[in-house]
């Protein structure tokens, strides 16, 4: 479905994104993970139009995407959402799903009803007139992710929806994930939130520094060396594996 | 349904404001109303564009003054029919509008530095209309006086006041059109956070040409009535900042983004300007000086407007009762 392959993009003298290839398949859910930094965002923003690779390809659904717009990126079915919740301040909450809605749907009553269903599958059904600005953060998250299902995407990238949540309201929103997944929706994480890498993600792609350093399993990637000395640093490796056998023995 | 009952008030409020020339006898009181309704054209006009969009222009006479020297000219020099010249002025403001929005939009320029390109382009076509010779140079230019309707002159006022009533309730109309349709809802969504529409399949660059163009068609028409209505045009007039000044104040004052914000904006801008033209007379600057009152005091305490002024009240008595 996705086919992303060797891109990279460099801010100054940095590298961002350096030399990255992924493949996702239809109605899979994959993560992407990594420390701070890693450059995951930047790749989020670079498949989807917001910023343009210096060099490689995105192909979407067989589609060459390569540099559109985020609006024709949207049109052809892959939407993001914000690490940082971006809610339409003083806009209602049905009224901001409805701007999504509208991607499909070019009549206001349509686009509103439809804002109205996708509302009540994310949970957010009893707040529709509520304004934006006054959900919690945990509401805000589900209305982000709201406003993307609501555009109708085949592929959809979430940036981090579980981040600021407390353990409760993770638990809560991560069957609305599993459920999006279910209605035939394929899914990309950006997650810190390792619980939910390890429960909800069947593959889990691994960025360091610009780089692609793994890719597999979750519990297989959770136990690569490369990957544990990308997030503590060179030498945890060995050591946690010694310090795994001494308590073993 | 709140748009339903919107459009309701709208005709409610049209219909009211049709039943002047049946009572109003008195001219002054006459051309008072016409100055409101086309100031409120005015204000509708610079509200599409700032209010629903976003995006603030200072330099509103750029479009006005393109609507009102396209008539003249067409007019003086070319003997066009002003009606034609209605259309022509609207439209030719419309370029001038898609000219400055794709010179901003396109390379993304935001906030101040969106109005200081509208200003700019203002005072350069002030300066270029006050430098070549169809547009009379910095002497103006002078409609003859020709009252006949085939004309857009009339004997009676009341002919101008038909004609800037319809004006305005095909502006209104419209914007009671952005506020319940797709468009709309798109150009709300960028004005609120332009990168998350974007992500959203929101395409922000044609999104804010529509509404630039819409705002420049109806400066434009409101540029075409004053030059019909006054019949005298300088550079000063037609792209002066006062213009710029005023199209953002009626809005601002009244409620920006909200349909009758620029009416109400309208009336009592025109109420005091009149007071002030009655206890100072024509000492300048004391209007620009109250407006300036008017505005810091509307910012401070009624952000959205006057239009907001009873959802203030009740919210503060409400909060009170709680305590």
């Amino acid at each position: 479905m996705l086919d992303v392959r060797n891109i990279s993009k460099s801010f100054g003298g940095l590298k961002a994104v350096d030399n990255v290839s992924m493949k996702i398949e239809e109605g899979s859910l994959v993560s992407l993970i990594g420390p701070n930094g890693a450059g995951k965002t930047t790749f989020f923003a670079l498949i989807t139009g917001f910023h343009r690779p210096d060099n490689g390809t995105v192909q979407f659904c067989g589609q060459e995407i390569t540099g559109l717009k985020p609006s024709d990126i949207a049109q052809a079915g892959m939407v993001r959402t914000f690490q940082i919740v971006q809610p339409f301040a003083g806009q209602t909450v049905r009224e901001n799903i409805a701007v999504g809605a509208h991607l499909r749907h070019a009549s206001r009553r349509d686009a509103l009803d439809r804002a109205r269903e996708v509302a009540e599958k994310v949970g957010l059904g009893d707040r529709l007139d509520q304004d934006a600005a006054s959900l919690t953060v945990a509401g805000r998250k589900r209305l982000e992710v709201a406003r993307a299902l609501a555009t109708d995407p085949k592929l959809v990238l979430f940036d981090e929806v579980l981040a600021g949540l407390n353990p409760s309201e993770i638990r809560d929103v991560i069957p609305v994930i599993r459920a999006v997944r279910d209605s035939g929706v394929t899914i990309l994480l950006i997650e810190h939130v390792m619980q939910a890498v390890m429960s909800l993600s069947e593959y889990t792609f691994v960025l360091n520094q610009g780089r692609m350093i793994a890719e597999g399993v979750p519990r297989d990637v959770a136990s690569n060396q490369t990957v544990i000395e990308a997030y503590l640093g060179p030498g945890m490796a060995a050591r946690l594996k010694s310090q795994q056998t001494e308590a073993a023995s | 349904m709140i748009n339903r009952n919107q459009l309701i008030a709208l005709l409610v409020v049209f219909g009211l404001i049709a039943t002047c020339p049946f009572w109003v006898k008195s001219a002054p009181t006459m051309n008072t109303i016409i100055a409101v309704l086309y100031i409120a054209l005015l204000g509708q006009s610079w509200n599409i564009l700032g209010g629903y969009g976003g995006q603030f222009s200072f330099g509103h006479a750029a479009f006005f003054g393109t609507g009102a020297y396209t008539v003249a000219v067409l007019q003086i020099q070319l003997g066009i029919n002003p009606w034609i010249g209605l259309i022509a002025g609207g439209l030719l403001a419309t370029f001038v509008a898609l000219v400055i929005g794709f010179a901003s939009f396109r390379y993304g320029l935001r906030g101040s530095y969106f109005a200081l390109v509208t200003l700019a382009f203002a005072e350069v076509l002030r300066i270029l209309s006050n430098s070549v010779s169809f547009t009379g140079g910095g002497v103006g230019l002078l409609i003859p006086l020709d009252r006949r309707f085939s004309n857009l002159q009339f004997e009676d006022n009341r002919g101008y006041f038909w004609v800037i009533w319809a004006l305005c309730l095909v502006c209104f109309l419209t914007v009671w059109w952005i506020g319940r349709s797709r468009f709309g809802a798109w150009l709300m969504a960028v004005r609120d956070n332009e990168d998350a529409a974007r992500a959203l399949g929101v395409d922000v660059f044609r999104t804010k040409m529509g509404a630039v163009a819409l705002s420049g068609f109806f400066s434009g028409v409101a540029g075409v009535f004053y030059a019909q209505f006054y019949l005298y045009l300088d550079p000063s007039i037609a792209y002066g900042s006062a213009i710029s000044i005023e199209s953002l104040l009626v809005p601002i004052i009244g409620g920006m983004g909200t349909l009758f914000g620029p009416l109400i904006g309208a009336g009592v801008i025109h109420f005091l300007s009149e007071l002030t033209r009655h206890f100072v007379g024509d000492v300048p600057g004391v209007a620009l000086s109250i407006y300036g009152v008017l505005l810091i005091l509307i910012v401070m305490f009624l952000p959205r407007g006057l239009i907001s002024i009873g959802t203030v009240l009740l919210g503060k008595s409400r909060r009170r009762a709680n305590a």
